[in-house]
C-alpha cells in the first residue's frame, strides 16, 4: 500500500459562528493550506462532506461548498459523511492519481431545525417516517434492548456523559463544556425513555479540514506526519426491524481496519480511541464491537475507569460527540483529535500515556446502521 | 441568545408524490381490511413484515403472501416525551419493536391503549416480553395509521 499521512488539519470551535456557510468553509480550508504552505492550485484534489438539504437547507450542497473548500477548477468528489470522505481521499492517494487531497467537512448546526426533525427524514416515507422513527427514537429502543440483554444500568450510561463532558472542559473546540454528575444526567429531562437530555448529543457548528498526503509529500508538509495504517466500513439493513440492534456491522468494519493495520489485539494495541457516540450508551456498545472490551462488558468498562482521560485506554479525550455534534463533520473531528493525541498537540486534553496508535470511529444512520473507522499511527 | 448580526429565515415546503409500488400497495390495502400481510422467502423460509418484494437477506423475489398474526411480543420500546418541529404526534407517545407471532423480523408501531402520562407506571406496564395486539382505527386510509396502535394484553 502507498504510505500516506495526515499532514495538516484545522477545526472550528463549537460556538455559534456569525459567518455564512461559504466563508466559514473557506476560513478553515484556508487555515490548513496556510499551515502546509500550499497554494490552492497545488492541491491534488478536494473531497468534501456535506448534507444535501437537511443539514444545510441547500441542494446540491456541493454547489456552494465547493467554492469555500477551494475545490473549484480542481478535481473533487463529495460524501455525506466525513469519515467516508476521508476514506475516499485515502483511495485517491492509493490509486496514485494524486499526492495530496484536501478533505473538508461542513455543518452549521445553529442554522438548522432540530436533529430529530432532520433525522426523521432518513426514514422511508411509507412506514418508519409516519411512525416517528428518527435517530433518537431508534437509539432509545436500542438502549433499552442493550440494558436488558447485557444488564447495563442507566447509571453506567450516565457515567459516559460525566466523563465526556468533563473531558470537553479541556477542549476549546468542544461545544458543550460543563461538569455534570451522574445524578444531573439521570435527572435531566426524559427525551425518549430511557434516553435523557444530557445523554443526547447537541446540534453544533463544525467545519473541519484535513490535508492528506502521500509519504514523500507529507514529510515536506509537516514535521509530524500521522500515518494512515488502515480503514474499514460496513453497512447494515435499512429497516430497523430486520436488524439485531446489538450486533450490527461495526465488528465487520473493525475487522477490515484491523487486518489492514496489522492489529491483532485492539485492547492492547489501541492507545486512544475517539468514538462517535451521539447517544451516551453507544460509546459502551461500540467499544464492545471494536474489541476494546468483551461482548456485553461495556458497563464494566466504564465502571473500571480505564476509558477515563488518564486511564489505560482513554476513550473520547476530546469530549466526543456528546460534547460536539456537527453532524456530517463529526468523523473528521474524531480524526483530528486522534492526530492531535498522536502528535502530542492536544494541550489540556492530551492523555497521560504515550500515544502511538489511535482509532477514529464514525457512524450515521439509525442505531449505527453505517460504521467506519480509521487507524492512525505516529 | 440575541444575535448581533443578520440572519434570514427560510421555510422550505416541497411537494413530492412517491410511488408505493405493488408490495406496499397490497400491504396497505390489506390494512384497510384489517389484515397484516407479510411475505415469505422460498429460500431462507423467513417471513418478513411489512410485506416486501425482495428478501433483504437472500436478495431473491418474494411472492408468497401470508396473513400474519396480529399479536406478538414486544422486543423493545420507547416513550417519547420531548416535542420537536414536524413531529408525527404530540408527546407523550410510545413506539415499539414488535415480534409478530410466526414472523422472522420485528414490526414497528405505536404502543397504546394505556395511560402514557406517568413514565413510572408505563415502565411497570410495558416491558420487553409484554404480549401486544393490534387495535384498528375505525377510519381507514390504506396507510400505516390504519392500525391505531398495539395494546398490551394482560
Amino acid at each position: 500500500m502507498r504510505k500516506m499521512a495526515i499532514a495538516q488539519f484545522a477545526q472550528s470551535a463549537g460556538v455559534e459562528s456569525k459567518e455564512n456557510l461559504m466563508d466559514f468553509t473557506y476560513r478553515i480550508s484556508k487555515e490548513v493550506l496556510d499551515k502546509a504552505g500550499l497554494k490552492r492550485s497545488e492541491v491534488g484534489c478536494v473531497v468534501i462532506a456535506s448534507s444535501d438539504i437537511f443539514h444545510s437547507g441547500l441542494s446540491c450542497a456541493n454547489a456552494i461548498d465547493w467554492d469555500g473548500a477551494g475545490a473549484f477548477m480542481v478535481e473533487g468528489t463529495r460524501a455525506e459523511d466525513s469519515m467516508f470522505a476521508f476514506i475516499y481521499a485515502c483511495m485517491r492517494i492509493m490509486s496514485g492519481h494524486f499526492d495530496t487531497v484536501l478533505v473538508t467537512s461542513i455543518v452549521k448546526g445553529s442554522e438548522n431545525p432540530e436533529n430529530d426533525t432532520l433525522t426523521g427524514f432518513f426514514a422511508d416515507p411509507f412506514y418508519m417516517r409516519p411512525l416517528g422513527i428518527n435517530e433518537t427514537t431508534a437509539a432509545a429502543m436500542q438502549m433499552r434492548e442493550y440494558m436488558q440483554r447485557c444488564n447495563i444500568t442507566e447509571e453506567q450510561c450516565a457515567k459516559v456523559v460525566v466523563k465526556n463532558l468533563g473531558n470537553a472542559l479541556f477542549n476549546p473546540y468542544a461545544h458543550v463544556r460543563k461538569r455534570v454528575t451522574v445524578d444531573d444526567v439521570l435527572n435531566s429531562d426524559v427525551v425518549s425513555d430511557p434516553l435523557k437530555a444530557l445523554e443526547c448529543a447537541p446540534k453544533s457548528e463544525g467545519v473541519a479540514s484535513i490535508l492528506l498526503a502521500a509519504e514523500d509529500k507529507a514529510k515536506k508538509l509537516t514535521d509530524k506526519p500521522v500515518w494512515v495504517k488502515g480503514f474499514g466500513t460496513s453497512m447494515d439493513h435499512f429497516n430497523l426491524g430486520d436488524r439485531d440492534l446489538l450486533n450490527g456491522q461495526l465488528k465487520i468494519a473493525a475487522g477490515r481496519a484491523y487486518k489492514m493495520a496489522g492489529i491483532r489485539n485492539p485492547k492492547k494495541e489501541i492507545d486512544v480511541a475517539e468514538i462517535c457516540e451521539p447517544y451516551a450508551f453507544q460509546e459502551l456498545l461500540w467499544c464492545e464491537k471494536l474489541g476494546l472490551c468483551g461482548d456485553g462488558e461495556g458497563g464494566k468498562l466504564i465502571d473500571s475507569g480505564v476509558t477515563q482521560m488518564h486511564g489505560a485506554s482513554p476513550v473520547n479525550p476530546s469530549g466526543g460527540v456528546l460534547a460536539m455534534n456537527p453532524y456530517v463533520s463529526r468523523g473528521l473531528y474524531r480524526l483530528i483529535e486522534s492526530a492531535m493525541q498522536i502528535s502530542g498537540s492536544a494541550g489540556g486534553h492530551q492523555v497521560d500515556k504515550k500515544v502511538k496508535t489511535a482509532l477514529a470511529h464514525g457512524t450515521h444512520g439509525f442505531a449505527g446502521q453505517c460504521h467506519s473507522l480509521v487507524i492512525l499511527e505516529g | 441568545m440575541t444575535k448581533e448580526y443578520e440572519t434570514i429565515i427560510n421555510t422550505i415546503t416541497l411537494p413530492y408524490r412517491w410511488a408505493l409500488g405493488p408490495a406496499w400497495t397490497r400491504f396497505f390495502d390489506g390494512l384497510k381490511e384489517e389484515k397484516i400481510y407479510g411475505t415469505r422467502c422460498r429460500k431462507c423460509k423467513k417471513i418478513f413484515v411489512p410485506a416486501r418484494s425482495f428478501c433483504p437477506d437472500c436478495f431473491e423475489d418474494l411472492d408468497e403472501w401470508s396473513d400474519v398474526s396480529q399479536e406478538g411480543t414486544l422486543r423493545s420500546w420507547t416513550l417519547v416525551k420531548k416535542s420537536h418541529y414536524g413531529q408525527v404526534r404530540r408527546p407523550p407517545y410510545a413506539l415499539g419493536l414488535i415480534h409478530l407471532d410466526g414472523t422472522d423480523c420485528d414490526f414497528i408501531h405505536f404502543i397504546g391503549g394505556i395511560d402514557l402520562s406517568d413514565l413510572k407506571k408505563v415502565r411497570e406496564k410495558i416491558k420487553a416480553g409484554t404480549r401486544v395486539k393490534a387495535v384498528w382505527n375505525k377510519e381507514k386510509n390504506a396507510n400505516i395509521h390504519d392500525i391505531s396502535y398495539f395494546k398490551p394484553l394482560k
